[in-house]
This record gives C-alpha cells, sequence and structure tokens, in this order.
C-alpha cells in the first residue's frame, strides 16, 4: 500500500482541469453569454483629450435603424466611482470618476453616451451620428507639462496636478551619507506606457431578473465582489440586488482587477430598459481607452564604498496616472509600491524616496503584472552595474557583497523579509550561464567584432499580501483576507469556493489538488467554484499574487475542517474520540484498526439523510468555511533572471539568445503551472522592455489604437526560457506556496536592459529607458566611441 | 437562424458548410463570417480577439487552409468548407484529438482565450506541412498572438503532435484521430 504522502497531489504535474472545455471550443467567456431579446451596446467617445463638455446630442443617434435607446450621463444618473486613501490631503488628493463623462472630458476615448441597439453593428452605426459639442481646453500630455506652474488643471481640486505625493522614508544623516561616500552613481529612466493586454477585451452582459430582483451582471473581472460593490452604489440598489457572475475570462494582467465605467453603465442600460444588454470592447477602445500602466520616470542616485557595498538610495518616482484614480487601487497604487518596495533584495542602510502620482489626459491606469517593481528593479539593477563599472567589480559580485542572505531580515523599509534563496538564485543562475558556455561565445563574438551582452536581474516579490499590508498602504477599502467554504454532497463530491477567480492561472486544477490533500479525496471529486457573488459570501479577487498564498490556504483550511467533521461523525458512530480517526482515500479510518473505515458517502448519507443519527453537539450537513489572513508582512518569492542578447549592426534589434530564470516560489502547488507563469510572466517582461509602448502626441492623441502600432511580441522575439527551480517553504501560508504569478514580468526588464548595456560597452553608451527601440540600438552602435575602439 | 443582423429588409440568405455540416443562415450581407459562425450558428469556440487580422484569435479552416474569420464576410465562406475548433475532438465520445492532447501535456494554455486559433493554425499547417521542423513550427506559431504562455509551450505542443504523426506514419498505422 502506498504510504499517505505519496498520494499526495500538490508538488505534482496535475493535468489541468480547465483544458477540455477551452480546447474543444466549449469555454464560456463573456462574449459567449447569449440572452434572449438581448441588445448589444457601444460607447460615444472622446474624441479630444481636454475639454468641456457643451452639448452632447443624441437625437439623431436614436433615429438609426436597430437603435433602441441612447443615454448621456444626465438620463442615467448614476453615482461616480470614487477611489480612497486614507490620507491627508497633502499626500493624497481623491477625484470622482463619472461612470459617463458629465460636463468635462479628460482623455481621447473618454466614454460620453451609452448607444444601445439590436446588435453591435447597428450600435456602432449609432456612434457615428451622435453630436458632441466640445469646448477644448488645453491638453496635459506629459511630466513637465503637468508639473509646470500654471498649468492647465485636469481636476481643479488637484493643483499641481498631483494626485499623490508621498515621502515614505528619509533616513536621517543621508545627505551626509552620500556627500562622503566614495561611488555615488546615478540612473534617471524613462519607462513606457503599456497596455496589459489580455486577448480577451473587457465586456459585460447584464440583465434585470425579475423574479430574483436581481440586476445579474457578467462580466470579466478579477474583483467580482468589488464591481458589485460599485454597482450597487453607482446604481442605488442593495448589494443583494446585485450579482456578479465571471465566466471564463481571457487574461487580466491587473486590467481586469479595477472597476471598468464601461460594466456599469452596461448594467445601468438594462437595469433601465429591463432587458439584457451586451457590450464587449473593441481592440482599439481595449488600446486607447481602456486602462494603461506603468509610464514612471526615476531620478535615482545609490551611494558605495569602495569595496562596492551600497550604503545609501535616494530615490524620486514620478508616475503618470493619466486622468482618473482608479476603483479600488487609487492612483497611489504605483507611486507607494516603488516607495515601499525599491531597496528589494538588497542591503540597503539608509534610503530616501519621494513618490508622487500625476494626472494628465491620457487613459487612466491599474495595477499591471508587477505594479512598479518591473520598473524599480530595472532602476535599482542599473544602479549596481554602474557601481560595477565605477569600481572595477564584476557585476555579480557586486551584488553577491550587498544581496540579503539572512533571514527573516527588515529593512530599511521597516518590511521584514521571510526566508528565500537570493544568493543562491544568483548563484545558480550565473553557473548555469557559464556552464552553457555563454561567456566564452561572448569573448569570441565580440573578438569577431560582434555585440553580444549577458545582464542579471535579482529581485523578490511580496505576495500575499494581507490585511495589515495593505491597511499600511492606508487604502480606505482594505483588501487581504479570503474566504473559503467546502461541502460534501451524499455523493461524496466536493464543492469548495474561492474569493479568488482564476483567469489563466489554473486554480480549478491548484485549489483541487490542495483540497484533494487536505480530505483525502480524488482530485476527480472536487470541484472549484468561484466568481459568483451569490454563492461566494465574499472574496477579493486575485491581484498581488494573492490566490494560491491567501485563497489556497483557505481552500486548506475550510476543506481541513471539513475533515474534522467527517472524521466526528464516523467517530461518533464508533463510538471513539475523533482523534483516534484518520482520513484515509476517500474513508474514515480507525487509527488502532485500519481495516475499519467508513466511506465518504456513508457518512454523508449520515450527515444528510439520516440525520437523527447524529449526536446532539454535531449539526447535521457537511459544509464548512474558513478564512485566511496574513498578518505580517507577506510572504517573498525571489527569483535571478540571466539574459544573453546580441545586437545587430544595421537594424538596431536585439536578439535574445539565451533566457534562464532562477526562481523560488517556495512550494510549488503545480510545477507546471508555475513555470507557465514564469514563461507568460518574462514574456510580458520583455514586450516592456523592448516593444510595447502607448505614446500621445501634443493634442493627447494616443498613438496605438491597433495592433499595428502597438507591437505585441510573438514566438518571432520571445525565446524559449530555461527554468530552474529552487524551493524555500513559506512557514505560514497553509501550504508553503509563496505567489508565483508576477515574478516573470519584474526580473525581465532589468535583466534584458543589463546585457543590452553589456553588449554596448564598447560604445560608452548606456541605455536606461524602456522600450529600447531599434532606433537607439542602432544610434548606439553607431556611436563615435565603438569606432575608436580597436 | 433568425437572427437577421441590423436591417430587416437587406438580408440574404446563406448556405455554409460548417464541420462537414450545411447550414442556411439569414444575415445582412456586412456581417462578419467569425459573427455568423459565434452568434448566427453559436460555435462560440472560434473567438474574435482584435477584428483587424493580427492577432489570430479567430482562425479557422476554410477548405483546409488557415484563416482570419475577422477579415471575412459569411458571405464569402459560400461554398467553401469552413472548418472550426468544435470539429477536432471526436464528436461521440468528446475525446480529444492528438493536437488537443499535446496542448494540455505540454501546458501550451492558460486562459485559453487564444487556444482555438492557435488549434487551428496548427491543425492546417500540419496537414500541409507534415514535415515541419521545430523551427518552422515557431515561425508560424509567429502568426497568432498569446498573451500567457510566452508561446515556448505552443511551439512544443505541436512539434510532439507532428512528430508523433510522423512516428505513426512511419509505423504504418493510420492516424484516424487528426485527418
Amino acid at each position: 500500500m502506498r504510504s499517505a504522502k505519496d498520494d499526495r497531489l500538490v508538488g505534482r504535474a496535475v493535468a489541468r482541469r480547465e483544458d477540455p472545455r477551452l480546447l474543444t471550443g466549449h469555454g464560456r467567456f463573456v462574449d459567449d453569454v447569449e440572452l434572449p431579446g438581448m441588445l448589444h451596446a457601444q460607447f460615444v467617445r472622446s474624441t479630444v483629450a481636454h475639454a468641456a463638455l457643451a452639448e452632447v446630442d443624441l437625437t439623431q443617434v436614436r433615429q438609426v435603424p436597430g437603435v433602441v435607446a441612447a443615454f448621456t450621463a444626465m438620463d442615467l444618473d448614476l453615482g461616480d466611482i470614487t477611489a480612497q486613501l486614507g490620507r491627508p490631503l497633502t499626500e493624497f488628493v481623491p477625484t470622482a470618476m463619472p461612470v459617463l463623462a458629465r460636463d468635462r472630458v479628460r482623455y481621447v476615448g473618454e466614454p460620453i453616451a451609452i448607444v444601445v441597439a439590436i446588435d453591435a453593428y447597428a450600435a456602432e452605426d449609432g456612434l457615428e451620428a451622435a453630436k458632441v459639442t466640445y469646448e477644448t481646453l488645453a491638453p496635459v500630455t506629459c511630466e513637465d507639462q503637468a508639473l509646470a506652474p500654471g498649468a492647465p488643471l485636469v481636476h481643479e481640486e488637484a493643483t499641481h496636478n498631483t494626485l499623490v505625493d508621498v515621502s515614505l522614508f528619509a533616513t536621517e544623516g543621508i545627505d551626509e551619507i552620500f556627500d562622503n561616500a566614495p561611488c555615488v552613481v546615478r540612473v534617471e529612466a524613462r519607462t513606457g506606457r503599456q497596455n496589459a493586454l489580455p486577448l480577451e477585451t473587457r465586456g459585460a452582459v447584464a440583465h434585470w431578473d425579475g423574479r430574483e430582483e436581481q440586476l445579474v451582471l457578467h462580466t470579466c473581472t478579477q474583483v467580482p465582489h468589488q464591481v458589485r460593490t460599485v454597482a450597487s452604489r453607482c446604481l442605488r440598489l442593495d448589494e443583494r440586488a446585485v450579482r456578479v457572475i465571471v465566466p471564463d475570462m481571457g487574461g487580466g494582467f491587473g486590467l481586469k482587477c479595477v472597476v471598468g465605467r464601461e460594466e456599469i453603465a452596461t448594467a445601468a442600460a438594462a437595469l433601465r430598459l429591463r432587458r439584457p444588454v451586451k457590450w464587449i470592447e473593441d481592440r482599439k477602445d481595449a488600446l486607447s481607452a481602456s486602462f494603461l500602466a506603468r509610464e514612471q520616470h526615476y531620478t535615482a542616485r545609490a551611494a558605495f564604498d569602495v569595496d562596492g557595498r551600497i550604503l545609501g538610495l535616494d530615490a524620486d518616482v514620478v508616475c503618470d496616472m493619466g486622468a482618473y484614480s482608479c476603483y479600488p487601487f487609487t492612483a497611489g497604487i504605483e507611486p507607494l509600491m516603488a516607495s515601499a518596495e525599491m531597496s528589494g533584495v538588497y542591503k540597503v542602510p539608509a534610503y530616501r524616496v519621494r513618490g508622487r502620482a500625476i494626472t494628465t489626459n491620457k487613459a487612466p491606469t491599474a495595477p499591471y503584472r508587477g505594479v512598479s517593481r518591473p520598473q524599480y528593479v530595472m532602476v535599482v539593477e542599473r544602479l549596481m552595474e554602474r557601481a560595477a563599472r565605477a569600481l572595477g567589480l564584476d557585476p555579480v559580485e557586486i551584488r553577491r557583497r550587498n544581496i540579503i542572505t539572512e533571514f527573516p531580515y527588515t529593512g530599511v523599509n521597516n518590511i521584514t523579509y521571510d526566508p528565500g534563496s537570493y544568493l543562491e538564485s544568483l548563484n545558480l543562475c550565473e553557473q548555469a550561464l557559464k556552464e552553457a558556455g555563454w561567456y566564452g561565445r561572448q569573448a569570441a563574438a565580440r573578438a569577431e567584432g560582434r555585440h553580444i551582452g549577458i545582464g542579471y536581474s535579482c529581485f523578490s516579490e511580496r505576495t500575499g499580501y494581507g490585511s495589515t499590508a495593505f491597511a499600511a498602504r492606508k487604502m480606505e477599502v482594505v483588501p487581504g483576507f479570503d474566504l473559503a467554504e467546502a461541502r460534501m454532497d451524499t455523493s461524496g463530491a466536493v464543492t469548495v469556493t474561492s474569493g479568488t477567480i482564476s483567469h489563466g492561472q489554473s486554480h480549478e486544477t491548484t485549489m483541487a489538488q490542495i483540497v484533494a490533500d487536505a480530505l483525502h479525496v480524488d482530485i476527480a471529486k472536487v470541484k472549484l467554484h468561484q466568481g459568483d457573488t451569490d454563492r461566494i459570501t465574499y472574496g477579493w479577487g486575485t491581484f498581488a499574487s494573492r490566490s494560491i498564498t491567501v485563497g489556497g490556504s483557505a481552500v486548506r483550511l475550510a476543506a481541513a475542517k471539513l475533515g474534522d467533521k467527517l472524521r466526528a461523525i464516523a467517530a461518533a458512530e464508533w463510538g471513539i474520540p475523533p482523534e483516534e480517526t484518520e482520513l484515509d482515500r476517500g474513508r474514515v479510518r480507525r487509527r488502532d484498526d485500519p481495516d475499519a473505515v467508513l466511506t465518504h458517502e456513508h457518512l454523508a448519507e449520515t450527515a444528510y439523510l439520516k440525520s437523527h443519527l447524529l449526536p446532539k453537539d454535531i449539526d447535521p450537513g457537511l459544509t464548512a468555511t474558513a478564512a485566511f489572513d496574513v498578518f505580517n508582512d507577506g510572504t517573498f518569492s525571489n527569483a535571478t533572471h540571466g539574459v544573453v542578447v546580441e545586437l545587430h549592426e544595421g537594424t538596431g534589434q536585439v536578439e535574445i539568445l539565451a533566457y534562464v530564470c532562477v526562481e523560488d516560489c517556495g512550494v510549488a502547488i503545480n510545477p507546471q503551472v508555475v513555470e507557465g507563469q514564469c514563461r507568460g510572466g518574462i514574456a510580458q517582461g520583455i514586450a516592456g522592455a523592448l516593444f510595447e509602448q502607448v505614446t500621445y502626441d501634443g493634442q493627447g492623441e494616443p498613438s496605438a489604437t491597433s495592433f499595428m502600432d502597438y507591437k505585441v511580441p510573438t514566438a518571432h522575439e520571445i525565446p524559449e526560457v530555461t527554468i530552474h527551480h529552487l524551493e524555500t517553504p513559506c512557514a505560514f501560508t497553509e501550504t508553503g506556496a509563496k505567489g508565483a504569478g508576477e515574478g516573470g514580468t519584474i526580473g525581465a526588464p532589468a535583466a534584458v536592459l543589463n546585457a543590452v548595456n553589456d553588449a554596448l560597452r564598447a560604445t560608452r553608451v548606456e541605455l536606461d529607458n524602456t522600450p529600447i527601440t531599434p532606433e537607439t540600438v542602432h544610434r548606439a552602435l553607431t556611436s563615435p566611441a565603438l569606432e575608436q575602439t580597436p | 437562424m433568425n437572427d437577421t443582423g441590423s436591417l430587416g429588409d437587406d438580408v440574404q440568405l446563406l448556405t455554409l458548410d460548417v464541420n462537414g455540416t450545411s447550414c442556411e443562415v439569414i444575415t445582412s450581407p456586412r456581417r462578419t463570417l467569425v459573427d455568423v459562425l459565434r452568434h448566427n450558428l453559436r460555435l462560440t469556440g472560434t473567438h474574435v480577439g482584435c477584428e483587424h487580422g493580427i492577432c489570430g484569435a479567430c482562425t479557422v479552416l476554410v477548405d483546409g487552409l488557415p484563416v482570419r474569420a475577422c477579415l471575412m464576410f459569411a458571405a464569402q465562406a459560400e461554398g467553401k468548407q469552413l472548418t472550426t475548433v468544435e470539429s477536432l475532438a471526436d464528436p461521440g465520445t468528446g475525446e480529444l484529438n492528438d493536437l488537443q492532447r499535446a496542448f494540455t501535456e505540454h501546458h501550451g494554455l492558460q486562459c485559453g482565450f487564444c487556444t482555438p486559433g492557435f488549434l487551428m493554425l496548427a491543425q492546417g499547417f500540419l496537414t500541409e506541412r507534415p514535415e515541419a521542423t521545430k523551427e518552422e513550427i515557431r515561425e508560424v506559431v509567429a502568426a497568432n498572438l498569446c498573451r500567457c504562455t510566452g508561446y515556448q509551450t505552443i511551439v512544443e505542443a505541436i512539434d510532439a503532435c507532428a512528430t508523433a504523426r510522423r512516428a505513426q506514419r512511419a509505423a504504418g498505422t493510420e492516424e484516424t484521430s487528426c485527418n
């Protein structure tokens, strides 16, 4: 007989339970939801970046064949979406985001009116007939304009166009440290505005269910309960009267973890018309008018001693958050993340940071996979490389001298890091590139005049933020805990709920693995329910790599409680204490007599169908609920990425020759899923490093409104990635797992940028901005310094 | 099929051959093939990702070759054989075909939204070029966009399927599940 340990599913590449339906075309995404009598909505959107709305005339829209209705903000009279931080006005200025623009538009693409028609074609016909009269205002399209004295204001209440201005840390005496340091290096870096770009655009289907007296909103969101809260407030309904259902979701990456105005407007239209209304965002709107991210400007310096040990870090971060603060995170999401965590994996003794969110006439921003960490890691890793050059040290060696090696480690940022494998991952990554012969090949290529570079990035990623950590950010709505319920029916099948919501991360598989182990049942007997506010009491959804750490822990606790109840019922039948029983492959077994077993089906029958047999202290039914929260600073996954690039003269192309990722996310519930997260994350990080950017012209017109202009990397550009796993289990999650959702994206830009700079060594050009365009590389490769190099 | 599109008096009757079945559709002439497949015929496995022919989520086979169904009017598909993702698995048992199995074995999908497009792209390509090398497969995979996987496992899945089909052919066994 196999031991219980052999039967464990956690740690195995269990086949994904999502796959059969997705591979056969039987997934159900929001655009697949079809209801009788359903209408289709599209939005009249602003064609200018900044204007007062003089008039919105929909008279002719309503005459267009097929158009059923058209509504402005005045017609619908909805409450605003306002995200709050519990900070003084000097640090945070709250701004309201109306569901439809009321008297002012603040970016090209801002929704002004909703047009509802018998199909999407007719709805688009209707848009053409809208007459919007703008009184244009000067647009604010970049940081320099936003912060200039006398600048036009995007929001009157936000003087200096600044929504967030926080100085979280300022070590006493830091100026003296920099004044006296033998080596001070500086980096000024700008990172491009990106779109998280789930392949499935946003969308919603709403209808009023008169029997349930409930508005039912199908929408692809990472935060169903938060959408419910906003919908209920904007529509002035009790939360009970709103049901949010999330079907299969075609990616999210953060873009869908904020509440969108269009999903609320779609709900409002359905409520008004008492007919189902569907809205599916087209790609143009998804690229230009949804939520963007990542446009940041760092001015940073670091002080080092002669041995390359860091003495201090001093940074100013300006994040261009666009026109509105997103709900629930606010415009503080990027500057607060950067400010709180920038010291990263290094032993930084002194730290000062100022973080700002500015508002401009561009599409608003949402958290995007990694949130600020891809950017600040890049800046810190550039500082490390620059110091190594200044001090004549090997770039890996300078990292070794500074990396945190003793845990728990409380940083200068007052965050306590739980144990990780920071140094081990660095060493292993370097060893992998050495053993693959890349250093030798680089030297040989250089001798031939080719430009091959090797670059690294070291980072850790805080995952499993509990309510304590979010409260420290002073969020007014404080995410953190998760609830799970486990139920068993009379057939012994288990239903488990989670407040997290998978959109590619395989929760139906990984959560079932956790439950199967905890209850000692066949995984085929376990089904996860997620993404339905009527089935799930409450949840914070999926973001910040919280699902397995927090959600998975709650699920495990609920399953264990259900197991306890099964044992209690069995123990009562045997007349022995529950401690003398144990769970064993779909049964409860007596410890003193392994042949004495009661099946789950038998026990469930007692619990439901023969409850008169239960002792008085055991309630009928088989259900258990558990909550989990993290009451410390969270758990840190870590990794080192190593990249080899070749720069091509003439085209300026950056070709990635090799990519090695050494990652540690604690116990990997499903190693294949973890590798998938790594590779996908790395692809998105490479996208940011080399390809993707939304720019705006002086009038606030976005450059990228199709895939012709927004260059999403394909299999041609994304290399194969070699992954090595290390495992430092987390001591306080129920499974030992740490989050694995974002690391790939965090590490890639820094490693790629460092590799490019290594390849450019002979040119004496150093690049610090992303995306690194072929033009920049070409210019660097034709720099005069290169010609002087022998 | 009673979804006539937006203009009641400007409709046409189309006969489409989809997955070997002849289907009659009354629709307006401007409806794209992907919209008719999804909304008139309720074959929602084919997805819409960009509506301008770049992402490939809507890839179907037209007379055996991969085509962007968002760039084609349904009316243009009359008289052609259309094949969608719904045709791949065994119609009786629902059992996945070898290509689909390779995708699940290699974790070639995460959110699954782009997956039907990649499956049909690969199905068409491997039929045309059963001898394709892994490098050629990577070139073809570059025709479509995936935001989740980083492509590596998609390439590996298709390569594994192609390799297995070649081995089966070499062994002289008739492959029946992936016609």
